[in-house]
């Protein structure tokens, strides 16, 4: 039973099904808290997005979650472990059942896709090449790229990068795949197509799916559950529906693409500045 | 008061940063000797075509540069030796100046223009195009999958490369030998041979790992503290060399006194 170690940590919650669990997660860089407090549950096959302004906190949750920043405090439970107290070998291990497609695709560009993509099964299992070759060109055409094998990542276009990309991330066969800004930089028709294999991502495989965005027509096609990130903190949750009748000014400013009045924007950058930047007084 | 601070401040940051180096250069050796024998298969391939780029690619260049060094030795030390009426001993200053000191020296600088920036800008473009960061999501120490393969490149080719430096600066020596000190070829190579101990050219091959391995971490460390953006890679870059440079002069003192100190006793 895969969920008989998560059961026995503390501070679980019950229900089996829940995948990732935060809880008054903290993140600073240096001595600057980005999040404050995120209390959050991601459920087994649910695909999850992540709303919020740029520089809300949204991509420093995700990179979090893949453990690329440690928290300052808090807890993340993760396949029955902590990852913000896990050691490095611990950390590696789990890391082998997520999948993370970057904003960027991040393809190598030394190696070409079909060694991109079978690059973690060849450090990571013993597999014969031949194996390797054959499950990287099935992995490929789960994404719609077969035959680009020999292709080299600056011989393809954006929406094909991010492709590959998804490839790669699926090759281990993950529990959890994680998007950041999978549309960022397509153009309407090739962001429509990356929605549409997320979705055939879902229902083909029951992944778990976090998507960090805010391409509204995209989060609400795709998303399950929604939570929604304002100045490091969570202020709206629910299922695309109830996010869709959510009353917050905040929220409805975001979807609505209502404009922050100019002057109050400036002094709101600079009060948040100040507040969350509040050094010891030199001497 | 406050420059005091600051001298102090200067100080453990250098510190830190020699520890970081280190830190690295071990992560690196770890992964390069120890690792293969604990079921982390080291990558021979990407070592070997490193080891293409780092050493056989840098020989033109660096067989003109030291022939030339090795001829202006020559001239510089005849310029000398011949108010004594010892030009003769040319062969000897030559020889000694370019194993001892000269080979590793100017193999380790032309070494840092074209492989230290290079690795810099490499790793640093990695970091930028968020790949490094992929690397890690991908369970793959990014220490292993890109430093090893360069740190046993450099530790291997760097003193190939120096002991190919102190011929091509002898052979420059010898032009100007035969040209103008009344040697013969054969006989400027005897009196080379002469004045050469084992442990000149020893010394010199000691070192150039030593500065090998200070390109190498430089290089790797300043591409992996890489920031935001195109011009951070610029920034590393510039500051691979700078850094290394100074790195290997320093490195080169404390070595050269260890076998002074260490001869004489």
């Amino acid at each position: 039973m895969p969920d008989a170690n998560k059961m026995a940590a503390p501070a679980q919650n019950p229900d089996s099904d829940v995948m990732i669990s935060l809880r008054d997660l903290r993140v600073s860089y240096g001595t600057r808290e980005i999040l404050h407090g995120i209390n959050l549950d991601v459920r087994r096959a649910e695909t999850l997005v992540i709303l919020g302004g740029s520089g809300s906190g949204k991509s420093t949750l995700l990179r979090t979650l893949v453990g690329l920043e440690r928290p300052s405090s808090g807890e993340i439970w993760l396949r029955g472990k902590n990852l913000a107290t896990i050691s490095d070998k611990d950390l590696d291990e789990i890391r082998r059942k997520l999948g993370m497609s970057f904003q960027s695709g991040a393809l190598f560009g030394s190696m070409t896709v079909g060694e991109n993509v079978g690059l973690p099964l060849r450090e990571h299992t013993k597999l014969e090449d031949s194996t390797i070759e054959i499950m990287t060109r099935l992995k490929l055409e789960q994404v719609g790229l077969g035959g680009f094998e020999d292709y080299y990542p600056s011989e393809l276009s954006g929406g094909m990068k991010k492709r590959a990309a998804v490839a790669r991330a699926l090759s281990m066969d993950p529990e959890i795949l994680f998007f950041d800004e999978p549309s960022a930089g397509l153009d309407p028709i090739i962001a429509a197509g990356i929605d549409q294999l997320i979705l055939e991502l879902k229902q083909a495989f029951h992944m778990t799916i976090i998507v960090v965005t805010h391409e509204l027509a995209s989060a609400f096609l795709i998303a399950d559950q929604m939570v929604y990130i304002d100045k490091g903190v969570i202020i709206a949750q629910g299922t695309p529906a109830e996010m869709k009748a959510n009353p917050l000014p905040r929220v409805r400013q975001f979807f609505d693409r209502v404009a922050e009045p100019e002057v109050e924007q400036e002094m709101d950058y600079l009060q948040m500045l100040t507040a969350e930047h509040r050094r010891p007084v030199r001497r | 008061m406050e420059l005091t601070a600051q001298i102090g401040r200067g100080v453990l940051d250098g510190l830190a940063y020699v520890g970081a180096l280190t830190r690295l250069s071990l992560q690196a050796a770890y992964y390069a000797f120890i690792g293969p024998f604990r079921g982390r298969p080291l990558r021979v391939e990407r070592a070997f075509s490193q080891a293409m780029e780092v050493g056989v690619r840098a020989l033109p260049v660096l067989s003109v540069i030291t022939f030339f060094i090795g001829l202006i030795l020559a001239l510089q030390g005849a310029y000398e030796l011949r108010k004594f009426g010892a030009i003769h001993f040319v062969a000897d200053a030559v020889a000694i100046s370019m194993t001892r000191e000269l080979g590793p020296l100017i193999t380790a600088i032309v070494v840092i223009g074209r492989s230290g920036s290079a690795f810099a800008a490499e790793i640093g473009t990695m970091k930028v195009n968020e790949e490094i960061d992929a690397l890690e999501t991908m369970a793959i120490s990014p220490v292993q999958f890109l430093v090893t393969p360069k740190f046993l490149a450099m530790i291997l080719m760097l003193p190939c490369l120096t002991i190919w430096a102190n011929f091509m600066g002898i052979l420059g020596g010898s032009l100007f030998g035969v040209a103008q000190a009344d040697f013969s070829f054969l006989g400027y190579i005897n009196a080379t041979v002469d004045a050469l101990f084992l442990r000149d050219i020893i010394t010199g091959l000691i070192k150039s790992v030593m500065f090998g391995m200070t390109i190498t971490a430089v290089g790797c460390s300043e591409g992996l503290n890489t920031g935001v953006g195109a011009e951070s890679v610029g920034k590393s870059t510039t500051a691979a060399v700078v850094i290394s440079i100074f790195l290997v002069v320093v490195v080169d003192l404390v070595f050269t006194s260890l076998f002074f100190f260490a001869g004489k006793g």
